[in-house]
């Protein structure tokens, strides 16, 4: 609707068009309610200027008027609040089912990680029509992951997960802004999102998965830290079994149950001993600083990936090739 | 003129009751130290808006090629830091608000005219300390001071930048403390709470927030100094600190500020309108209600600048709503201005220019919150250039519109002088022009999707920026007209009389300028504030040059 006029982004996401529509509305509004009192104004200044031999009326204030235009736009605002809301729901609850990137920002760059173990700079390619979900973290200060075209935008933070999802409606290729100023560079960590047709976004991937799948480099990289030690599947161990944890509510020690999603997972690696498992003791060694964020996500990538059926998953087992891991080179 | 001048001897008065240096920087007298107060924020405002004009010619062309990127993000941070902390927050308040709230309410000073000229001191300490800063390297974080940038990963002078806010913290300090007990302790016999001036009401409001809030900026700011002096890792994540618990802290204090910065200007408003159509305001004790009811819930709207900086689903929500509540009382007082004016007797003086301006400008400022406070549309557009558009429009639009309204409403009392009408009346023209032509076309581009605090930009952004940057030329004239004709009106303004306008309010009673007591006797108040009934108006200003 809006592709050809100059002054408006594209509408190229499945809730963008809602966005724009409340935008829409709130322009509306604002015109009319400008035009109502800029009138009023109008009127009386120039109905009531000064002229000899008028006087002012003295006029205290009318208590029916005050109610009345203190209750219509807290009404109208209230709609407004219910309205944005909704489309706020819709924005932060990605679907289930939805395919996972993960995120990493940095100064002055985008690192992305696609299921399937390619990875992308400043440039991330997905299929049209699908439900794509970003795992973003930052490993310095704080970013934000910005798509105007898509009306999304989510901030990424150091030291935890924050999610932010979408489904492209069209192919095209689209402004990635950096839009949380993060120092020398800021207006220079863009990138661009291409959104490609499926059939074209899967010969894109066959052309580039070189490395292994996230999930299976989570896993060699699990083994190569000696994980299984503790984190046998047999659950006799000396940690807490993974298998099928993800998503699902953990009892602590200290009492409280907590969901293990990626973020619990992550601290789970990182710091140990802040959430400890129901009936184990906190001996598990600190993992900050000796893992990376990418691999980080590998890590969690893996973990998940212990929920799904053995049959035909991703790296559902130990015994992945030890020889997949990356070989990007560090930074 | 200077023989005639010479020749009608001067009546006593406190501009010429001594002389000297040292009568000036050793004053206790609220008068002086509102002029003391209105020459530094006025140097502020010019270095400031030196740096926006950096700004804008940076942003001429997508390229970063004026200035080098670290240069741009050092000149929009100290925009930011001078104009909130050294212009926008002490300006009507430390300077109209000194002036006059003693003689609105009949008093011969403030409660405490020594710690008055103390927070004068703490002011210019720490703009001192921050020019220091500037002229030295600068500082790079963005006004927010956002961690963990600001506290391990920033190469410039972020200690020294937040010390210089940290100090002139305490002089809001204590011209609020100033404002609140006066108000309280020595208001004129017969001045009630309900016979107040709204202005008084409006500054008793923004002296509550200076108190409750400043402390707060002050400890968060001195949080950030030790844990980049130390590191303590409060905001660190890699040693359990939290990033965000900065943020939190940060805006508890920084969006109650933006009433700090708003609330003297409606204020200016409130007494401007009754005076400019001869009648009592509109719905007094609801617009005096309001204030209050802005600087409350003004406490309560904090995380609305975190929508998507990761704060949960829910209290997200709880933000929203409570952000809509707090735009009620600013609706009230736009209709409660609008009705004043109904079956008036209106003239078009310069204040009343600026009054309208300031309407006009505040209602699309306020209008445009609505759209960054709707959740779902906050996430496109927070962090672009419509959010620079909105609170330039409240900031700019709204508070400077008001403190210039109030300087031209009040310089005659102030100096004893009046400017040339026709040359305020063009630079209010000028200035509200310049303003839409400046910030406008930045709704547009922030909707678009233009990032805030970018150096350099996509060429599609290309053609509004230059509309924005042009417009910004103009604005800068229109600044620089009123201090070159009020300076000019100093020495060959015609003397301008107790009560130029006719206007209501103890202030006007008294001679112009005056005296160092403000009263020869203290006056006894038998009236309700804006009076205008009994009030002849007078002839109006001719439109000399």
């Amino acid at each position: 609707m809006f592709d050809n006029f100059p002054l408006w982004p594209a509408q190229s996401s499945s809730y963008a068009g809602n966005v724009d529509l409340l935008y829409i509305f709130l322009v509306l509004l604002s015109l009319f309610t400008c035009a109502a009192i800029f009138a009023t104004i109008f009127v009386f200044a120039t109905k009531y200027r000064r002229v000899h031999g008028r006087e002012a009326e003295h006029i205290e204030g009318s208590t029916i008027l005050e109610v009345a235009w203190s209750i219509i736009p807290l009404g109208i605002f209230l709609v407004i609040f219910v309205w944005g809301a909704v489309i706020y729901f819709q924005e932060r609850t990605p679907p289930q089912g939805a395919t996972e990137v993960y995120v990493v920002g940095k100064q002055w760059m985008w690192k992305l990680q696609h299921e399937e173990g390619v990875r992308e700079i400043n440039e991330l390619h997905i299929p049209v029509g699908h439900d794509i979900k970003l795992i973003m973290t930052s490993q310095d200060v704080i970013h934000s992951f910005y798509i105007p075209a898509f009306r999304i935008k989510q901030d990424v933070l150091p030291g935890r997960y924050t999610t932010a999802w979408f489904r492209a409606t069209k192919a095209g290729t689209y402004h990635l802004f950096c839009s949380q100023y993060c120092g020398t560079q800021h207006s220079g960590m863009i990138g661009q999102i291409v959104v490609m047709e499926p059939a074209d976004y899967q010969a894109w991937l066959n052309e580039g998965s070189a490395f292994g799948s996230l999930a299976s480099n989570g896993a060699a990289l699990f083994a190569q830290l000696g994980c299984p030690t503790c984190h046998q599947s047999e659950s006799q161990g000396r940690g807490p079994t993974l298998t099928g944890v993800y998503g699902k509510p953990v009892l602590l020690e200290d009492g409280r149950t907590v969901i293990a999603d990626e973020n619990y997972i992550r601290e789970s690696i990182l710091s140990p001993s802040a959430k400890v498992v129901s009936g184990f003791k906190p001996i598990m060694p600190v993992f900050q600083g000796l893992v990376n964020e990418e691999e980080l996500n590998e890590l969690v990538a893996y973990v998940k990936s212990l929920n799904q059926p053995p049959a035909g998953a991703v790296g559902s087992t130990l015994m992945a090739s030890p020889g997949t891991q990356s070989q990007e080179p560090k930074d | 003129m200077a023989t005639t001048a010479n020749f009608t001897a001067e009546r006593e008065n406190y501009l010429n009751a001594n002389y000297g240096v040292r009568s000036w920087l050793l004053t206790t007298d609220h008068k002086r130290i509102a002029l003391l107060y209105l020459a530094s924020i006025t140097f502020f405002f010019f270095v400031g808006g030196f740096f926006a004009l950096m700004i804008r010619l940076e942003l001429l062309t997508p390229a970063g090629d004026l200035v080098m990127a670290d240069t741009y993000n050092k000149l929009f941070t100290m925009h930011g830091q001078i104009m909130v902390f050294f212009f926008l927050i002490p300006s009507i308040p430390a300077t109209l608000g000194n002036f006059l709230v003693p003689m609105m309410i009949g008093a011969k000073d403030l409660a405490f005219p020594r710690i008055n000229l103390i927070s004068w001191y703490l002011y210019i300490i720490g703009g001192t300390l921050m020019m220091h800063c500037v002229l030295t390297g600068g500082v790079d974080t963005g006004w927010t001071f956002y961690t963990p940038f600001s506290t391990a990963f920033s190469n410039t002078k972020v200690i020294e930048a937040g010390l210089a806010i940290f100090i002139n913290g305490f002089s809001s300090i204590l011209t609020g403390l100033n404002f609140v007990v006066t108000v309280h302790r020595m208001r004129a016999p017969g001045m009630t709470w309900t016979r107040l001036p709204l202005f008084i009401w409006s500054t008793y409001a923004t002296s509550v927030i200076f108190l409750l809030g400043t402390p707060v900026i002050a400890i968060t700011l001195l949080l950030v100094v030790f844990e980049r002096a130390f590191h303590l890792g409060i905001f660190d994540p890699n040693r359990g600190g939290d990033p965000l618990l900065f943020q939190h802290l940060f805006w508890f204090y920084s969006h109650p500020a933006v009433y700090i910065m708003i609330l003297p200007a409606m204020g200016v408003i409130s007494e401007i309108i009754p005076c400019f159509s001869r009648k009592r305001v509109f719905g007094y004790n609801f617009i005096a209600m309001s204030s209050i009811a802005i600087a409350v819930f003004g406490f309560l709207v904090w995380a609305h600048h975190m929508f998507v900086a990761g704060i949960s689903l829910y209290s997200a929500l709880v933000f929203s709503a409570l952000s809509y509540l707090v735009a009620v009382p600013s609706a009230v007082k736009v209709f409660n201005w609008t009705a004043t004016m109904y079956k008036g007797s209106v003239t078009f003086s310069t204040p009343m220019l600026y009054a309208f301006g300031f309407i006009g400008l505040f209602t699309i400022g306020g209008l445009t919150g609505l759209f960054l406070a709707a959740l779902g549309l906050d996430v496109h557009v927070h962090d672009t250039y419509f959010v620079i558009a909105h609170f330039h429009y409240i900031m700019v639009g709204g508070a400077v519109m008001g403190f210039l309204g109030g300087m031209h409403f009040w310089w005659p009392k102030i100096s004893g002088k009046l400017y040339p009408e026709a040359w305020g009346r063009l630079a209010a023209a000028i200035v509200f022009i310049g303003f839409n032509l400046t910030f406008f076309p930045q709704f547009v581009l922030g909707y678009m999707g233009m990032p805030r605090r970018y150096w350099q930009y996509p060429p599609e952004f290309q053609v509004l920026n230059v509309l924005s940057t042009a417009g910004s030329t103009i604005l800068a004239v229109g600044y620089l007209l009123p201090m070159v004709y009020f300076t000019w009106s100093l020495r060959y303004g015609k003397p301008a009389g107790n009560n130029p306008w006719g206007a209501a309010g103890l202030e006007w009673q008294t001679q112009s300028p005056p005296t160092t007591f403000n009263f020869d006797e203290i006056p006894i108040v038998t009236q309700e504030a804006y009076d205008y009934e009994n009030i002849p108006a007078p002839e109006e200003v001719p439109l000399e040059r």
